[in-house]
């Protein structure tokens, strides 16, 4: 398979977030700025990248049935020492982002590449693909923080835009706001996919 | 004492509902929510396996983890911990309690990489919760997660039958609801305890 071709498919076609809807609690979770949801899609990257580069060097080692298992233990060992990293290296991101950080040991996203990817294929193109599909997280979850940033707090990455006579709606970095937006941004996308066949 | 819990309890489950507030156990909530009663199945099987993870994962974490300074091992022990639970009370309910092993069958295998359980597991270590309050917050959280799937499901079922723009249909309107019954959870916030 081509390089290019997985990076592709990981960033729009297979996009694990906009498409597959996978990893749906830290996506709702962290997306209330823009700094959390880079600094998630980014603690998912990492993994992603170890975790297949892992799990694919001893795919032909582990007997089938013991796989799942084996696998839980690879992804939260690499979730371990993320977080370790965080708490010594960002202690203030290691913060906001709280318990949704090991939280990654279960997020469907990691298993997913791992049982349905890297059990399959050589090393090099694995760690493109965990390259690949935490990018498409990462992009994911910068695009719903912007538009709950904006709309919520007046702010982009902490940079005020606005100025001061902006009323924030509150509501969209709540809770509600984050299923809400979420929910528009996926129907936009929907939008503009039957558009697309209609012209055609 | 008993007060003190009962005020933990109300929080958890309404205040901060662990679904609608705190953002854990979205997948279940979404995949397993088109009838209410499947929706309650999840639920209880999910409060169940909480119940008992919760005592567990503080049994461990305070009387093995701790004295022996192994806490960054937490994340790994904890899931293995949840894993083989569930394996065990898949077991265990389909020797002894089989009506209920039917009932619950093809929830079980589900909730290991259901978010609340280990969530919770975390939570309790995080806040520094006592025994009792970590059962009661394992209790709880489960009630919380039965309360919102079950809510959610019967909003759904009404769904079906109702006329949504093709661009929203699936899951895009199945998220607004789920922000609409947020936006509801949000009144207990003012709830002075």
């Amino acid at each position: 398979m081509k390089k290019i071709d997985i990076l592709r498919s990981g960033l729009f076609k297979e996009n694990p977030t906009f498409v597959q809807l996978l990893g749906m609690c830290p996506t709702l979770a962290t997306t209330s700025s823009v700094k959390n949801g880079l600094g998630m899609g980014l603690s998912v990257t990492a993994v992603l990248m170890c975790a297949n580069l892992a799990i694919s060097a001893i795919r032909k080692l582990v007997p089938d049935k013991i796989r799942i298992a084996a696998y839980v233990i690879v992804i939260a060992g690499f979730v371990t020492i993320v977080d370790l990293l965080l708490k010594a290296f960002l202690p203030e991101l290691s913060k906001s982002l709280g318990i949704f950080i090991p939280l990654i040991v279960v997020n469907c996203v990691i298993f997913a590449r791992a049982e349905s990817f890297a059990s399959k294929n050589k090393v090099t193109d694995s760690i493109v693909d965990g390259l690949a599909m935490g990018l498409g997280v990462t992009g994911a979850l910068v695009i719903i923080a912007s538009f709950r940033e904006i709309i919520g707090n007046g702010t982009w990455f902490g940079l005020s835009l606005f100025g001061s006579s902006y009323q924030p709606a509150i509501m969209a970095v709540l809770p509600p706001g984050g299923f809400i937006i979420f929910g528009l941004i996926l129907g936009g996308i929907n939008l503009i996919r039957l558009r697309g066949k209609a012209d055609v | 004492m008993f007060k003190h819990l009962l005020v933990l309890a109300i929080t958890t489950i309404f205040v901060e509902n662990v679904v609608l507030v705190r953002f854990l156990g979205i997948c279940p909530f979404l995949g397993v929510s088109k009838n209410t009663g499947t929706a309650v199945g999840m639920g209880m099987a999910v409060t169940f396996v909480i119940t008992i993870s919760s005592v567990m994962t503080w049994l461990v974490s305070n009387y093995v983890l701790d004295p022996l300074g192994l806490e960054y091992l937490r994340t790994l022990s904890f899931i293995l911990i949840i894993a083989g639970l569930v394996q065990l009370v898949e077991m265990f309910t389909q020797k002894s309690i089989p009506s209920l092993y039917n009932a619950l069958g093809i929830y079980l295998p589900l909730i290991t990489t259901n978010c609340v359980v280990l969530g919770v597991a975390l939570l309790n270590v995080q806040n520094d919760h006592t025994f009792e309050e970590a059962l009661v917050y394992g209790i709880s959280s489960g009630l919380s997660f039965t309360l919102a799937i079950f809510l959610f499901a019967g909003v759904r079922e009404k769904l079906e039958a109702s006329d949504v723009p093709q661009f929203l249909k699936g899951f895009p309107i199945a998220l607004i609801t789920a922000g609409l019954i947020a936006i509801a959870f949000l009144g207990f916030a003012g709830l002075q305890l």
